[in-house]
């Protein structure tokens, strides 16, 4: 029975982990707490669910195209108002963003209203795997293979390429970055686009096993935000994982304890661990 | 033999394996001036946050009036009587230019009305009573540092510390906070101060104490020290300093 | 416009005005529905001014506050329900509490930067919820009814048709919290927390003890936040952890202060009644729930002011101000200092 919850944990921790690494790179990059960070997961799952639903797409088949609608909507999203309050102190960002996190999810709920849509005939759709005790869900283990997969393309577009070490040298010191030639602009609103695509990519994994609905995405944001927390603002690897160790402890935590007392241990381990390491587990 | 204000032992300020500060020891007496001097990053600063508690030393003591205030917080090493200002000056900038001096002299008494009397009484002292309803966000960069300095007075300390106070000011206005120091001197204050405007500080200072890579090389007159080979070496450089012997 | 002028440069007179301006407001205008919208106002404006203790003043941001809200709420509920306590010293001693876990919870979280305390307020926040949840003595999920007592001050209800007596309570409240914050900001205290928020180096260096003047501030704010959610256990008689332990419901507190201008006591008031008095109205004018329009305003509304406006409303004013102020002086008498 342990294994089980172990595993579960681990796959859903995965999928968490793709998510906080968007989070993560904003934070270490832009210096922002996107609130609305949730949201793009929200959004993407909708597109999922309409393109599933108006014209029969997979959501496999869908991903490209939701992942490439928040990209372009993390881009904008950063052109016309991140930019604005990126030098301000760190409550008006945080406020910005969280007056995006509340006006998506209204937007949401006024278009489509605050229902819960499911997408119920996937490729995946209720198909099992049996490693010896342990059942593991389709969608859910392609969603954390994708999920991982993914982390590591992320990790070796920042390390690898040049684009990628130059949003590292802007995330390190912005002053000198653009002294270097660097385009911080740009590298501003590529990061906010790379973070939008991750959440899109997530979202439309999730949206194979996971309701549809407009608040759905926000406590993924804000198991986000322990887990860059947790990881250290900025660290890919260490968001990897962060997103592990929240993945368990929510899968644990709902196992001993029951599970309304799920999240209740995922804010209490990050409320223990900020004491001891303010930066993070791995934090720069 | 009269104990002095300030006596600094053997301070060690070690950051992972850098050494900031090396062993650094001397004192301050009741009274006198005493001025900080050395290179850029020979830990001056460093020294500055070891004494007043902003750092806690890796090794060795610092004794305020008898008491031993290592590690000790800064907040209790004002109460104490020790006031430090910072080199980037730290104006309360949404505040007035009285109201700054106020949240100082609060230190020592409790309702408002005191603190705008003892408030007035330092902007008096210091000329700054013309500017006190103005923003100190607002102010030029000598105001500012000159409303440092009241805002460090109105909490009453037997000695200030004052980090680089003349820095990036002209020549009047050097001449303005040289007079400050001497009339607070004269007044009874004991001060210590670093600074790199040699004809601002040397003038001024009853002893000088010179710090360079995080040591201290030289403690003397400022005449002596003007003379001091090793600071010389220091400030110029070993390969200046053998030509100019040379010549 | 002179007059408006005069009124903010003596604060006192300006809120004084105000003050009275609410107060009569519910008397003269008989309609319920408007003594309900009323309520609400003066409600978040009390949470509103309670918050701006702590995050205006000592500039320690937390979205946690839903906590203090919920800790006063259930206490006075709980003590009325169990032992027949008067819900008056029941908003005490929910006060009190929530005092003693402001200070308990947040202290060693001072010592966090921005961000990661302003998360950990929410972490604590969302613990609150998840525990009066799980906790089988106040009813967890399910919630409490309030039981229905002689009505009359001393149990704090009344009909339920007549909302005046509610109102008054709320803004007697009110009136006691923005006098509170009013005497904190001119007082030493005011001065020290002002001081920290600006500048926590500076104030230690002027023998500031930030640590305790955060307790403090935070005690102070906690408690007030708390005795208003007793009352509003009161006024609705029912409570229920998802209603008074509610991230939204910290959030509203943050947004509402913030638009209408951090740090100012005219700022929660101003925030308050744009909140409540758009989702009233656009509810009348839609219909229904309004389908979160008002919602989707307020959100487009924060967006706006966080980008040119961060000072909110009260900001915008001084701004305008400052400019009039600077073409009278070309034109009049330049009295330009220094």
């Amino acid at each position: 029975m342990i294994e089980q919850v172990a595993v579960s944990g681990l796959l859903m921790g995965l999928i968490y982990a793709l998510v906080a690494v968007g989070l993560s790179l904003t934070w270490g990059v832009l210096d922002i707490i996107n609130f609305a960070h949730g949201e793009y997961l929200m959004l993407s799952m909708y597109t999922a669910f309409w393109l599933y639903t108006l014209f029969n797409m997979d959501p496999y088949l869908s991903l490209p195209l939701a992942a490439l609608l928040i990209f372009v909507i993390g881009y904008l999203n950063y052109k016309i108002v991140i930019k604005k309050v990126i030098d301000a102190p760190g409550l008006t960002a945080l406020l910005a963003t969280f007056g995006l996190s509340l006006l998506f999810r209204n937007l949401a709920q006024f278009f489509w209203t605050p229902n819960i849509r499911f997408i119920s005939n996937t490729v995946v759709t209720d198909k099992k795997i049996e490693l010896g005790s342990v059942v593991l869900g389709m969608p859910q283990l392609v969603a954390a293979i994708g999920s991982i997969i993914m982390v590591f393309v992320i990790y070796h577009f920042i390390t690898k390429t040049k684009i990628g070490k130059a949003i590292q040298a802007t995330a390190q010191d912005k002053n000198t970055a653009r002294l270097m030639g660097i385009n911080t602009e740009k590298i501003y609103a590529l990061t906010l686009a790379i973070a939008g695509a991750a959440a899109g990519i997530a979202g439309s994994f999730m949206s194979t096993f996971y309701p549809v609905y407009p608040e759905s995405g926000m406590m993924y944001g804000l198991l986000g935000f322990v887990i860059v927390a947790l990881g250290g603002f900025g660290n890919i690897i260490g968001a990897l994982y962060g997103g592990i160790i929240i993945g368990l402890a929510e899968a644990f935590g709902a196992y001993f304890l029951g599970t309304q007392f799920k999240y209740a241990v995922v804010f209490l381990i990050y409320l223990v661990v900020i004491q001891f390491k303010p930066r993070g587990l791995f934090g720069w | 033999m009269v104990q002095p204000m300030l006596q600094v032992d053997g301070v060690t300020m070690k950051f992972g394996s850098l050494v900031a500060n090396n062993r650094v020891t001397f004192h301050v007496n009741k009274g006198e001036i005493v001025g900080l001097i050395g290179p850029n990053g020979a830990g001056k600063t460093t020294l500055f946050n070891c004494i007043s508690g902003f750092y806690t030393p890796t090794e060795g003591r610092v004794v305020f009036r008898g008491t031993d205030i290592t590690g000790m917080k800064p907040h209790l090493i004002c109460r104490l009587g020790l006031t430090r200002t910072f080199q980037i000056v730290k104006p309360l900038k949404e505040m007035t230019v009285k109201e700054n001096v106020m949240t100082g002299a609060f230190l020592h008494v409790n309702t408002r009305r005191e603190a705008e009397e003892s408030a007035d009484e330092i902007l008096e002292m210091t000329h700054l009573e013309d500017k006190r309803d103005q923003l100190a966000g607002s102010l030029t960069i000598a105001d500012k540092k000159r409303l440092e300095v009241a805002r460090a007075l109105a909490t009453r300390p037997d000695m200030l510390m004052l980090d680089e106070p003349m820095a990036g000011l002209n020549q009047t206005e050097v001449k303005e906070v040289m007079e400050l120091c001497v009339s607070l001197k004269e007044n009874g204050l004991t001060l210590m101060i670093v600074e790199h405007i040699m004809e601002g500080i040397m003038p001024i200072a009853d002893r000088v104490v010179v710090l360079n890579a995080g040591e201290k090389i030289a403690e003397d007159v400022p005449e002596v020290v003007v003379n001091d080979e090793n600071v010389i070496k220091a400030y110029l450089g070993e390969r200046y300093h053998a030509q100019s012997k040379k010549s | 416009m002179v007059i408006i002028r005069d009124i903010l440069k003596d604060q006192k007179k300006g809120i004084a005005a105000l003050l009275v301006l609410i107060g009569l407001l519910p008397f003269l205008i008989q309609d319920n529905n408007f003594r309900h919208v009323m309520i609400m106002f003066v409600l978040f404006a009390a949470l509103g001014q309670a918050w701006n203790i702590i995050t205006g003043y000592a500039g320690q941001t937390s979205f946690g506050h839903a906590a203090f809200f919920g800790i006063g709420a259930y206490a006075s509920t709980v003590l009325l329900w169990k032992f027949d306590v008067s819900p008056w010293i029941g908003m005490l001693v929910g006060g009190l509490i929530a005092s003693l876990v402001a200070c308990v919870v947040s202290y060693p979280c001072f010592k966090l930067s921005g961000h990661y305390f302003a998360i950990a307020t929410l972490a604590i926040g969302e613990i609150m919820l998840q525990l009066f949840v799980s906790w089988e003595y106040v009813e967890g999920a399910t919630g409490i009814m309030l039981p229905i007592k002689e009505k009359g001050l001393w149990n704090m209800q009344f009909h339920p048709a007549n909302k005046l007596p509610y109102f008054y309570i709320i803004y007697l409240l009110f009136v006691l919290i923005v006098s509170i914050a009013y005497i904190i900001e001119r007082s030493k205290m005011g001065f020290y927390l002002k001081a920290i928020r600006e500048n926590p180096d500076a104030a230690m260096a002027i023998g500031i003890d930030t640590t305790k003047y955060k307790l403090y501030a935070m005690a102070v704010s906690a408690f007030l936040t708390a005795i208003v959610g007793s009352f509003y256990a009161q006024y609705v008689m029912y409570i229920d952890p998802f209603m008074v332990f509610a991230l939204r419901i910290s959030m509203q507190i943050v947004l509402l202060t913030v638009l209408g201008g951090l740090g100012n006591i005219f700022g929660p008031i101003i925030g308050s009644a744009i909140l409540i008095f758009m989702s009233q109205y656009t509810r009348i004018i839609l219909g229904g729930t309004g389908k979160g329009i008002d919602l989707i305003l307020f959100g487009l509304l924060v967006v706006v002011m966080a980008c040119y406006q961060p000072n909110g409303i009260v900001g915008l004013f001084r701004k305008f101000v400052a400019k009039r102020r600077r073409e009278v002086g070309v034109h009049g008498a330049a009295d330009v200092a220094g």
